[in-house]
């Protein structure tokens, strides 16, 4: 599970109002290269929660990515490719996300997560 | 990537080895999927360059598509884990970059519409009454562009008017009728093969 990933999921418990963003329990990471596309990042930039995504990207040991962020920092092609890196090459193998509201642990197993509800949280 | 280059490369997609009757998992076979995937692409521009998301994924097959029709970003939902541990060999396989994520379409813990496109494959409906429009709602909450989506002909019309009175969809178009020929996968099939015909609908957000 990437980044952008991440930045999608909610939790959906039954009367949790406010589920995002799940915070993130790291056991085993790896990064893979992507290829680097500028124009993606840009039309993608406005449908990230920023503040979610610099969170995420500190939980997995990036802290290049700051916490206030301007678009006309989309023309800086340093600040593109940390992006680049954090949103679409860093995979979470192993570990977990949690529900901001509960404490429910969505287990992440093989870069797969896991968000099936159990009978009573539906 | 030409349309017969494609098809041919899904013809390696593995399918389900024990389909489950419950959740209607039947095969998206090479044929359909290429040109769902291909005239979305070529005619609307909905794939390349896009995030996509796959509903009911099963073993990958749009998702995949979308992937080497040059999607930028895949996102593949299923609610079998043994079906995403298929399509993870698929992709693997043919060396394609796609998300998985073990989900129930019904609550599904998206937070809004984030991806630009699904593509999706839903039930049909027939074994559990609804499943395909509440798939069909779950993608129109989810998509910022367009859902393309295939549906018993037979239910033409209750399609139509459930995506636009119902589900707020701007609109609801059927791109082509298509055939959708099922190997007998369940032991209920009588004949070997059983032939049904399919709309591929468009419906934009």
């Amino acid at each position: 599970m990437r980044l952008l990933t991440h930045n999608m999921l909610t939790c959906n418990i039954k009367g949790v109002t406010k589920g995002f963003p799940l915070s993130i329990e790291v056991q085993k990471l790896e990064t893979k290269e992507t290829d680097f596309n500028p124009d993606f990042l840009k039309n993608i930039f406005p449908k990230l929660e920023w503040k979610a995504f610099h969170d995420a990207a500190l939980s997995v040991g990036l802290n290049d990515i700051p916490e206030q962020v301007d678009p006309v920092m989309l023309e800086d092609s340093e600040f593109l490719q940390k992006f680049h890196h954090a949103l679409l090459e860093v995979h979470l193998e192993e570990g977990a996300l949690i529900c901001p509201e509960t404490g429910r642990r969505f287990p992440v197993s093989k870069g797969v997560p896991n968000m099936l509800l159990h009978e009573d949280e539906v | 990537m030409k349309l017969k280059q494609l098809e041919s490369i899904l013809g390696d997609v593995s399918q389900f080895s024990k389909p489950k009757i419950d959740l209607e998992q039947y095969p998206t076979g090479p044929h359909i999927a290429s040109r769902m995937v291909y005239m979305a692409e070529t005619t609307f521009g909905d794939i390349s360059g896009k995030v996509v998301a796959d509903f009911g994924c099963g073993c990958g097959t749009l998702g995949i598509a979308a992937s080497l029709l040059e999607a930028s970003y895949v996102v593949g939902v299923d609610i079998d884990y043994q079906a995403l541990e298929v399509a993870q060999n698929n992709m693997q396989e043919l060396e394609v970059e796609m998300e998985l994520v073990l989900d129930n379409i019904q609550d599904l813990s998206w937070r809004g519409p984030v991806v630009d496109t699904v593509i999706m494959n839903p039930p049909f409906g027939t074994r559990r009454k609804g499943a395909d429009m509440e798939f069909l709602s779950a993608a129109l909450k989810t998509a910022t562009t367009s859902v393309y989506s295939l549906h018993k002909t037979s239910t033409r019309e209750h399609v139509q008017r459930g995506a636009l009175r119902d589900l707020k969809a701007k609109t609801a178009e059927v791109l082509c009728e298509l055939r959708y020929d099922l190997p007998a996968s369940y032991k209920f099939h009588k004949k070997r093969e059983v032939d049904i015909a399919v709309d591929l609908w468009r419906f934009t957000i």
